[in-house]
């Protein structure tokens, strides 16, 4: 589903370059994690797969269901099925919740030739949805993520990963600032989501998600490269040596 | 020393000094009130109009932008349109002329034009200051209007909409309104033009709240592309009052909008909201001149601006605190998106406390949209033009949405969506 092949990308502005010769492959169905310590490159290559613009690839290629995908704009990306749940997720005001999601959901729609949903139809789906994430309907009459807690903002990350039903879902650090039931929430939406045509990347610096969304492979990522793939073990194997070890081999 | 001199008037000030000429005999007034009229055009035609020395003209320098006034043109019978807000109860002023019929439940109404027939409006004529060009102008010219005067105690239970409907010429109106102790209102004050050629539009809108007042006045100015708009409101607050004040520019070609508040009661407290939605050639100012004259008062001020294509703003903010009005709390800010290249935004804040025990604040911004945002909504699949437009519409929005009454923010938020999409 997709194929990162020797991708070198640098930070618009000042030309640091950030992904180094970075090769991965992430099959339909598969949950891939990568890991890796501060400043390995992680939150840019979601940044760079969803299509932001401070970013320029100078050198390789990513492909996605074969196709490169690095002349299209996130919006294009996103029609097609790439979703990005922010580490950080921002706060917007003034635009309505509600308003934004339909907005959303209806324009990817549109790129795909399919019909716009009925006000009625939405508004049932967003309500099956956020019942499952314990999202409150007070919530979604805020503007867009303006006033939510750290974990409501992660919540509302996955509900509109759960509404727009994307092909390759990549998630930044989406356990960072949540209590172990929040974090219990979030995972049981991202497991629900697991199917045969859809791939996940679960970006983390910790294990702990990882006991609750499981990864089929786990990749390390330092300096903007992989420098080792493995299964689930990997990832225990960092939680009790740290990276010392395998940054020292690969180095 | 005055450098301007009585014998170089431009083509508009001549245009002016005539059509009062032309007029006499025919402006509607008692003795008092023309021999007021005269005065008023005779200062206009001494100092001119405003230029850019002129410190409180300084970026609207009216003697260029107004280099021609239009011709009283004949003008087809208009009809009242519906209210922005459904239900609320029309006070029409077709082309300049009150309705004589207009009424509303519990408020006493008065038609301008009996008012300086009588006499009564004789006072009230005067301009505010020798810089005061629009009082001049509107105190010259103007013929009707509404006197209204809400008694205390009364709570109206829908919105009253002052509609002023007009095309091509010249329209000048006047709306006096008193409300008494402890009334409750909302009046939405909305200008607009619903036929083709030019106009130039003066209109005062002078209000006293009394005590313990709570009052949402709003003015939505809707002119044409080629439209004059000089419009002014004077404002006292009195002990313990509330005003919420909304000004929306989403019209005009050349437009100030002056206001003059004198918070000169205890508790009282001002909200003032602006939002300037500026395109083509337009120049639109607005002008804040905000007097905290007694203790233990405050206000808030925000005024949000877009520009785009060739258009100019300007939003000058004085606040002065009185020696003794201590505890004044005000907090002052105008954000600007900036839209284009080719438009620009003058923010000119000012500050002048006499006063020592008080909490004064002011800023002012100017940005394009915020890239990240920009990211955040195109990553959820929305094109780029439309997450632009989202987000130009979510910055005043945002302004629109503290206003409580639903209703009314979604009439807003309509006048305001329609605008942006006509010229984003």
């Amino acid at each position: 589903m997709l194929e990162i092949k020797n991708l070198h990308a640098r930070i618009a502005e000042d030309g640091t370059e950030i992904i180094r010769g970075l090769n991965l492959t992430v099959k339909a169905g598969e949950i891939a994690a990568i890991m890796g310590p501060n400043g390995s490159g992680k939150s840019t290559l979601s940044y760079i797969l969803s299509g932001r613009q401070d970013y320029e690839v100078t050198e390789g290629d990513i492909l996605y269901n074969g196709e490169s995908i690095l002349e299209l704009d996130p919006a294009e990306r996103a029609s097609k099925g790439i979703f990005l749940a922010f580490q950080y997720p921002l706060e917007i005001p003034g635009v309505a919740t509600m308003q934004f999601l339909k907005v959303a959901m209806n324009e990817q729609r549109k790129a795909r030739g399919e019909a716009e949903l009925t006000t009625p139809d939405f508004i049932r789906r967003v309500k099956e949805a956020a019942d499952k994430l314990k999202i409150d309907q007070a919530m979604l009459r805020r503007p867009l993520n303006v006033g939510f807690s750290g974990g409501e903002k992660k919540r509302a990350e996955i509900l509109q990963m759960a509404l727009l039903e994307p092909k390759l879902c990549i998630l930044d650090e989406t356990d960072s600032g949540l209590d172990i039931d929040a974090l219990k929430i979030v995972a049981d939406g991202v497991n629900a989501l697991k199917s045969p045509d859809r791939a996940t990347i679960v970006i983390t610096h910790y294990q702990r998600l990882l006991d609750y969304i499981v990864p089929d492979t786990v990749h390390v990522l330092y300096k903007g490269q992989i420098i080792r793939s493995g299964d689930k073990a990997l990832a225990l194997e960092l939680e009790e040596n740290g990276y010392a070890d395998i940054i020292g081999e690969a180095a | 020393m005055n450098m301007q001199t009585t014998s170089r008037l431009t083509a508009a000030e001549t245009a002016l000094v005539e059509a009062f000429g032309a007029q006499i005999g025919e402006l509607p007034g008692n003795g008092a009130v023309i021999g007021t009229r005269d005065r008023l055009l005779d200062d206009l035609k001494k100092s001119g109009l405003p230029t850019r020395r002129i410190e409180a003209w300084h970026y609207t320098d009216l003697k260029n932008l107004l280099r021609v006034l239009p011709d009283a043109a004949t003008v087809s019978a208009i009809d009242p349109a519906a209210p922005l807000v459904e239900g609320s109860k029309v006070l029409s002023i077709l082309q300049g002329t009150a309705d004589a019929k207009a009424a509303v439940d519990g408020v006493e109404i008065a038609l301008f034009r009996d008012r300086l027939a009588d006499g009564l409006a004789a006072a009230g004529l005067t301009a505010l200051d020798k810089d005061d060009a629009i009082g001049r102008i509107n105190g010259s010219f103007v013929r009707d209007g509404y006197a209204i005067t809400v008694p205390a105690n009364t709570e109206l239970d829908a919105p009253i909409e002052l509609q002023a409907l007009h095309g091509a010429g010249q329209v000048h109106t006047r709306f006096p309104v008193s409300f008494g102790a402890a009334s409750k209102a909302t009046i939405i004050e909305r200008h607009r033009s619903v036929a083709e050629g030019s106009a130039l539009v003066s209109s005062i809108s002078d209000i006293a709240l009394e005590d313990g007042a709570d009052i949402t006045w709003i003015i939505l100015q809707q002119q044409a592309a080629e439209d004059t708009h000089l419009g002014q409101i004077r404002v006292k607050l009195g002990t313990d009052a509330k005003l919420r004040l909304f000004v929306i520019n989403a019209g005009g070609k050349l437009v100030r909008q002056e206001l003059r508040i004198d918070v000169a009661g205890e508790g009282a407290e001002l909200t003032l909201r602006g939002v300037n939605l500026l395109g083509a050639e337009s120049h639109t100012d607005v002008t804040l001149v905000l007097g905290h004259n007694v203790p233990n008062t405050n206000s808030t001020e925000i005024i949000r601006n877009v520009v785009f294509d060739r258009a100019n703003g300007v939003f000058q903010g004085m606040i002065r605190v009185a020696p003794d009005a201590q505890k004044t709390d005000a907090k002052m800010s105008c954000n600007t998106l900036l839209l284009t290249d080719d438009g620009g935004f003058s923010a000119k804040p000012e500050l002048e406390i006499f006063a020592d025990d008080v909490v004064c604040g002011h800023g002012a911004t100017v940005a394009d949209i915020e890239s990240s945002h920009l990211f955040y909504l195109m990553a959820r699949g929305v094109p780029e033009n439309k997450a632009r437009a989202m987000l130009v519409n979510a910055f005043v929005a945002e302004i629109v949405e503290e206003l409580e009454e639903e209703k009314l923010v979604e009439a807003l938020e309509g006048v305001i969506s329609a605008w942006l999409e006509k010229h984003a």
